[in-house]
């Protein structure tokens, strides 16, 4: 179809302005929009603020579908189930007989772990999740990995506080809004995770891919000494996450370290807790290395040890 | 007793033309109104792994532009784009500038080829919409790794083919904007 003859000026002068005008703007709105995206990407978090106003909006929508999402699994996961029962039954029935072995022997493991706390004098201090809430939405069309979060400043949710999810880590809290915040997802390029191997102390990153894996890279070069099933759990530096949480299965060797498989995708998750950053001392001293950690003379050596895990997360 | 052969003949697609005229609220917010709807719906799906759907919220804007050209301002993109960059997770003002771009390069083509058909049309959107999914992908502040590109390919087929579904849907809410919903005297 041929423009209408309308938006022809020809030889108006009120019509020829017209067009004019309007290209006049529209360039003007380009430029805008040109100085906003060096202004976000040099400053991310600059109109945070509005994003959070916009994300608060949508958030009750969002709880709708997520609540017809983790319906929706278990019917499809009910479903499923019925087709192979009978085998499955008796490999899990197998299954649950070795477990409640294993589990009495974690016991066992758990009482030794105990007396030898007691007699090193440490305590562990249990961690409470400052939010639980459901993810109620993500960043689908675009390359960014974010999810949005149904709890925000009013919960108490605040940025860099971990999200996890019943089976592992799910991400970062990384902008709040006051009933809604947005969380970086392990998936997401621009994410970087601290990790060990659950069994042994081998140190090692975990990067977002863009594509859903992970590329875990070893601190220490060498002999690569993972293989492919090797649970990589936090390993707790760099102070936002604590400990022990599990974050990957590898799925494949590399040089470097290996490709892994997300352990807790966020899409089959129905409800997943907002943590207190694991030590808020190593997050601030990051913020600021300069800044002596303690208030006591510089000749004290301790001053320093405290950042020495910290710093590995120093390329973040 | 006059009994009317056809009920409809007093009409034309939108509507009976006796007493009834369009509603100008309607006429006016429809094509922003549903621009920014598929700005949102997008984000009510969880997409953990990779970029899922295409951007509905541009490929809506290039369905009003081509089915309905000098309907939206050419200054449309500033706002609508703003919108979009709320939810979209792509740096504030990305897609300000690119659908801005966008808006400005297809007014200057369209005025050196004015006659053009569906599959002219369908070409110009899919050429638009690929050039502004991989511009978008460049500045989204993600590095762009080769993996990246890959996962988001299906993206990028689903851009050109759900044009002409959204042509046709674009060219029904074009149908109930104008409709004659007001009644005069």
């Amino acid at each position: 179809m041929a423009p209408p003859s309308s938006r022809r000026s020809g030889f108006s002068k009120r019509a020829q302005f017209s067009v004019f005008a309007a290209y006049l703007l529209a360039g003007a709105g380009a430029l805008l929009g040109l100085g906003l995206l060096m202004l976000s990407l040099w400053q991310p978090a600059a109109f945070a603020p509005l994003r959070g106003v916009a994300s608060d909006a949508v958030a009750p929508v969002g709880q709708a579908t997520a609540t017809a999402r983790s319906g929706q699994q278990s019917l499809f996961g009910g479903i499923a189930g019925y087709f192979r029962a009978g085998s499955q039954n008796a490999a899990l029935r197998e299954e649950m007989e070795l477990a409640r072995i294993r589990l009495a022997e974690a016991d066992a493991i758990k009482a030794e772990n105990l007396r030898l706390k007691a007699l090193l004098g440490l305590s562990d201090k249990e961690v409470k999740p400052v939010a639980v809430a459901r993810l109620v939405g993500s960043t689908a069309t675009s390359g960014r990995r974010f999810a949005y979060l149904g709890a925000g400043r009013t919960n108490g949710v605040a940025a860099g506080m971990p999200v996890l999810s019943d089976r592992g880590v799910i991400g970062r809290v990384l902008e709040t809004g006051r009933n809604s915040a947005r969380v970086l997802l392990l998936t997401d390029s621009e994410s970087v995770l601290p990790v060990r191997r659950a069994t042994g102390d081998v140190v090692a990153f975990a990067e977002g891919r863009g594509d859903g894996m992970l590329r875990v890279r070893l601190v220490n070069l060498g002999i690569n000494p993972l293989k492919v099933g090797d649970l990589m759990v936090t390993s707790g530096a760099g102070g936002y996450y604590r400990p022990g949480v599990a974050v990957a299965i590898i799925a494949k060797i590399t040089p470097d370290g290996g490709i892994a498989r997300l352990v807790a995708e966020p899409s089959a998750t129905g409800f997943v807790a907002v943590e207190p950053v694991y030590q808020p001392e190593a997050v601030s001293a990051l913020a600021d290395p300069r800044a002596p950690l303690d208030p006591v003379p510089a000749a004290d050596a301790p001053a320093t040890a405290p950042a020495a895990p910290a710093s590995n997360e120093g390329r973040e | 007793m006059m009994e009317r052969l056809n009920p409809n003949a007093r009409s034309d697609p939108y509507g009976s033309r006796i007493n009834r005229t369009q509603s100008p609220l309607r006429a006016g917010s429809v094509p922003w109104l549903s621009i920014m709807l598929g700005s949102l719906l997008p984000v009510l799906l969880l997409a953990d792994v990779m970029p899922l759907v295409p951007s509905l919220g541009l490929l809506m804007l290039l369905a009003w532009r081509m089915v309905r050209p000098g309907l939206l301002p050419l200054w449309a993109g500033a706002p609508l784009g703003a919108f979009d960059d709320l939810f979209s997770g792509q740096p504030f003002g990305s897609a300000v500038f690119l659908w801005s771009l966008t808006l400005i390069g297809i007014e200057l083509i369209e005025a050196r080829f004015p006659w053009r058909g569906f599959w002219q049309d369908w070409f110009t959107a899919g050429l638009a919409a690929l050039l502004v999914w991989l511009a978008a992908l460049l500045v989204s502040g993600a590095k762009v790794t080769p993996e990246l590109m890959v996962v988001a390919l299906p993206q990028a087929l689903l851009l050109v083919l759900l044009y002409p579904i959204l042509a046709r849907m674009v060219a029904h809410l074009d149908q109930f904007r104008l409709a004659r919903a007001r009644r005069i005297g």
